[in-house]
């Protein structure tokens, strides 16, 4: 890389990880009143949360949007955190709310998470199985199931005890506002674990852009790499939804902004702006809302309403190429 | 030397690549020719492992394609498709500095550097060396993937169908760049060609395959007759001889 476009690199990197910073800052201090030692506590929890979330969905989208070679898909688009949101109904309508209730909520974490991934591996296999894939169809199949599960989960819902939905409304109805303490601790955990098994791939990441073809013809097990990622982008969509409850195009709205930001392709240069712009947009904008705005509205459908321009921006250009 | 031992591959009912053996020694340009559907590109992806074989094994340099390590054989083996879509924004500096991954696992020495910017120079892209892909047109970015396989330096470098796309001053500069490919010692370069007045011109030998089978391997001189225009490509025409070359001219 010619030394003034990684001085760009570098430049962009601190700027967002500083606002990012300050963010966060703001987030925590802005509108306090009361005992600082309270406040802090209380505010410290969420901002976790918030970290925490912004961190899986930048990777899950950034790593998604690598494996299967295009700027459009996230994992949210295709309809994986509904996915999950299935799963918990399925579980709760199977157990019954108290059934499910007795199960510590780490262990119930746990195994939604193993299932999600075996689901979602089958999910990528049948979407994206042989050589002449076409996108619109993946976008259109993508939409479409995650329109199924949502629609299954709701019918379950509506058939289900109702004590039991008030044990799953109290689990799956997560947002930016309410999150599950609890599960904040194994989600970052798990986030992190991510982080390590994809450390020493990077380089191979990077590779992969060249597609399956590309990056099989140099050498890299590309059948075995995209396995493991499904697998990680899994456990990271299982995180977030966890804490905070489908985000449809907020992954794809950071993710597009960090390639425009960074001017490098490594995933090494990208994700850490990726997160960067997460952590900016989640805490920044649940601060604005919060402490400015009054709860004027939910931060995600703010999040969606820009985030779906977003997309339908990038679908037209790219339609247009 | 690649050795392709009775290798079968089928996508449902229809046989695309039938029970060929073949053996390509080091050295020199092989083309591969044949009509459309003959299963040019399947056996080319069969060598270069992107695509697994139904049957049969290929080797290159002793080692089985299937079972030998990816990293080793992209030390030995480049190859090229036809169709090269990379979504990320790369500049031609950054894909042709993939091709040293197999040597460098993402750790670029100066010498990788030293050796990108010379395959760069080699495809005659200096000038565009760090621009994006997509501002570049068609040909310099089929230019910018030669030049990646370049840099891979590998002793058998796979092209399929690096042609398409070249104005025919393009593609008499790759064809000649192939050809000082190949004249290195050690070097062995295999391409897949529409062309026969091409494959005729460059080729230290030409492969015919038809509906998935061998029908012709030898010289062009050998290979490239009437009889072939006819039989395998069904198009009457005539096969001149001009400065001690073969040359395809077809009826109106």
């Amino acid at each position: 890389m010619p030394p003034d476009r990684a001085r760009a690199v570098r430049l962009t990197t601190g700027i967002v990880l500083l606002l990012a910073l300050l963010s966060a800052a703001a987030f925590m201090t802005v509108g306090a009143r009361g005992s600082w030692s309270f406040v802090l506590a209380h505010r410290g929890i969420r901002l976790a949360a918030l970290i925490t979330v912004a961190y899986a969905i930048a990777l899950s989208t950034v790593l998604f949007q690598t494996l299967t070679g295009n700027r459009i898909l996230t994992p949210a688009v295709m309809g994986f955190d509904a996915l999950f949101l299935l799963l918990q109904t399925l579980l709760v309508a199977a157990l019954g709310g108290a059934g499910a209730g007795a199960i510590d909520g780490r262990l119930l974490f746990a195994g939604e998470c193993l299932a999600m991934v075996g689901l979602s591996g089958l999910l990528f296999r049948l979407l994206f199985r042989g050589e002449g894939r076409n996108l619109p169809l993946v976008v259109l199949a993508g939409l479409l199931f995650g329109a199924l599960f949502r629609s299954l989960s709701s019918f379950l819902q509506r058939v289900m005890d109702p004590n039991d939905f008030l044990v799953l409304q109290g689990r799956a109805f997560a947002s930016f506002n309410v999150v599950d303490p609890a599960l904040i601790g194994v989600a970052a955990l798990l986030s992190l674990a991510v982080t390590a098994m994809l450390l020493p791939r990077l380089a191979e990441l990077d590779v992969l852009t060249l597609g399956r073809d590309g990056a099989t013809g140099l050498g890299v097990d590309a059948a075995r790499l995209s396995t493991l990622i499904f697998a990680l982008v899994a456990v990271l969509v299982s995180a977030s939804t966890a804490l905070v409850g489908p985000t449809t195009f907020f992954g794809l709205l950071v993710a597009n902004l960090a390639y425009l930001l960074v001017p490098s392709a490594r995933h090494a240069d990208v994700l850490p702006v990726a997160v960067g712009l997460a952590v900016i947009t989640l805490t920044g904008g649940q601060m604005l809302l919060e402490r400015l705005l009054g709860f004027g509205t939910a931060l995600s459908i703010v999040i969606d309403f820009v985030g779906g321009i977003t997309f339908l921006l990038i679908l037209f250009r790219t339609g247009r190429r | 030397m690649i050795e392709i031992d009775r290798v079968s591959k089928r996508y449902g009912e229809a046989t695309v690549v039938d029970d060929v053996s073949l053996t390509i020694p080091a050295g020199g340009v092989v083309a591969i020719v044949g009509p459309n559907g003959a299963g040019k590109s399947t056996l080319l992806s069969i060598v270069g492992r992107l695509v697994r074989a139904d049957a049969g094994r290929v080797r290159v340099d002793g080692l089985d394609v299937a079972t030998t390590p990816g990293r080793e054989l992209a030390r030995r083996l480049s190859v090229m498709r036809q169709e090269n879509h990379v979504a990320a924004r790369l500049t031609v500096r950054d894909l042709v500095a993939f091709g040293r991954f197999p040597h460098n696992r993402g750790r670029p020495s100066r010498d990788d550097a030293g050796r990108v910017a010379e395959a760069i120079a080699f495809v005659g892209l200096t000038a565009e060396a760090d621009r994006f892909l997509d501002q570049l047109s068609g040909g310099q970015r089929q230019r910018a993937f030669v030049a990646m396989t370049l840099a891979q330096d590998a002793d058998y470098a796979l092209f399929d169908e690096p042609l398409n796309n070249l104005d025919i001053h393009h593609a008499v500069a790759l064809m000649r760049l192939f050809r000082r490919m190949g004249d290195q010692p050690g070097k062995t370069v295999v391409i897949v060609l529409h062309d026969l007045n091409v494959a005729a011109t460059y080729a230290d030998r030409v492969v015919v395959l038809k509906d998935g089978r061998v029908a012709g391997d030898g010289p062009p001189a050998e290979v490239i007759d009437e009889r072939l225009l006819s039989d395998v490509f069904r198009v009457d025409g005539e096969v001149l001889e001009l400065g001690g070359r073969r040359v395809i001219t077809v009826a109106r």
